[in-house]
């Protein structure tokens, strides 16, 4: 099935009226997506480390229990760190929710097809993973079961968004990745952000 | 036999670096099993105050880290030699974003190696670390991991620095394939 959905209005919408959610972003398309949403100090958008966002978002949900976590990421940064699916089914983070942005390509690099693209189902993988909740998205009338999932549904919770292959204007986040943890933090946790 | 009167301090080493992370505040340990580390993961596993985590690969404890991180929390690291191979690429993030990490590693390609397929990796690991910019410490004695591990954890944190510490070989004391099984 042809996708319809556009990323950067699936991305805005779920980050939409976003209030004290912590968010993680995938290297790539994903970080520009959140960024053309809004940059915000309570976002790290990943410029490297390719396949850690979920896990990043795992480690951010066991120490922030009473927030709510959300990893946006892309469907090729995913499948490098898709063992990730099972650490987080074995931790049962109550307040952790990825979704992935699938465009069936890898974005940056040319749109090479990636195993989605065959096929590959991330939200099955997710399900035997012992995510608690998991759903593909392919219309805008499911976006808000999305959004019910990050805010509200007990996790881990796992959504693709099906969107469509296209090559779209880079809205970058800041670079220094020393900054973008000092400004997280520092919105997070107050001036014992800077203290040992 | 009875028990001895006066077992060397050194004995428990991973008691001792079990009350070290204590000491430090760290609430979350993540591994990827390894037979020198077996006793502190089981210590870990035991502790109410701690969440041990177990990884499917090296690198996911990185992530996992350097999230923890910037959620308030303190996390460490524990591996094989052979795991520091597998993280490579993601410890350029944290020297970009300098996270303090310490990293606990057993180990092997070293003396008296009976696996000749542990040994590349083990003889390039305390390059490979230096390479992406870690600080390595050894602990070349039982007698010196807990002091190690002490200076590690300090230096990570007062610095935002990511400190490696490789707990020698002979230290732990698997010379053979039936050792290891037996462990």
């Amino acid at each position: 099935m042809k996708a319809i959905l556009h990323r950067r209005e699936v991305v805005s919408s779920l980050l939409k009226n976003r209030k004290g959610l912590l968010v993680v972003a995938g290297l790539g398309s994903t970080a520009w997506d959140i960024t053309a949403a809004g940059d915000h100090d309570l976002s790290f958008p990943l410029w490297g480390a390719m396949g850690q966002a979920a896990m990043m978002g795992l480690g951010l949900a066991l120490a922030q229990p009473k927030r709510r976590v959300l990893v946006i990421t892309g469907d090729g940064e995913m499948l490098m760190g898709i063992g990730a699916f099972a650490t987080i089914g074995v931790q049962q983070p109550a307040n952790l929710t990825v979704v992935v942005i699938d465009n069936a390509r890898y974005g940056e690099t040319g749109m090479q097809a990636t195993h989605t693209a065959a096929g590959v189902d991330i939200a099955a993988i997710a399900k035997a993973s012992l995510f608690r909740n998991t759903m593909t998205v392919t219309s805008r009338d499911r976006l808000s079961a999305v959004g019910k999932l990050i805010r509200q549904t007990k996790g881990p919770n796992l959504a693709v968004v099906k969107v469509v292959a296209e090559k779209i204007p880079l809205v970058l986040p800041p670079r220094e990745g020393a900054l973008l943890k000092a400004r997280f933090r520092r919105a997070l946790l107050g001036p014992s952000a800077d203290g040992i | 036999m009875p028990p001895l009167k006066n077992p060397p301090a050194s004995a428990d080493w991973p008691q001792q670096i079990h009350a070290e992370l204590k000491a430090a505040g760290i609430r979350i340990v993540a591994y990827v099993p390894d037979g020198g580390h077996k006793r502190l993961i089981e210590l870990c596993h035991a502790d109410r105050a701690m969440r041990a985590v177990v990884l499917t690969t090296e690198e996911e404890g990185i992530g996992l880290v350097s999230g923890a991180w910037l959620g308030g929390e303190k996390a460490v690291l524990l591996m094989q030699s052979s795991g520091v191979g597998n993280v490579i690429n993601t410890l350029g993030m944290v020297k970009e974003c300098r996270f303090p990490l310490v990293t606990l590693v057993t180990m092997r390609g070293h003396e008296g190696e009976f696996n000749p397929w542990q040994v590349p990796m083990g003889q390039a690991t305390r390059v490979t670390l230096e390479a992406m910019g870690t600080i390595v410490h050894d602990a070349s004695s039982a007698e010196a991991i807990q002091p190690t591990v002490n200076a590690a954890l300090r230096l990570a944190y007062n610095s935002y620095a990511s400190v490696a510490v490789l707990i020698a070989q002979h230290v732990i004391g698997i010379k053979s394939f039936q050792d290891q099984s037996a462990k």
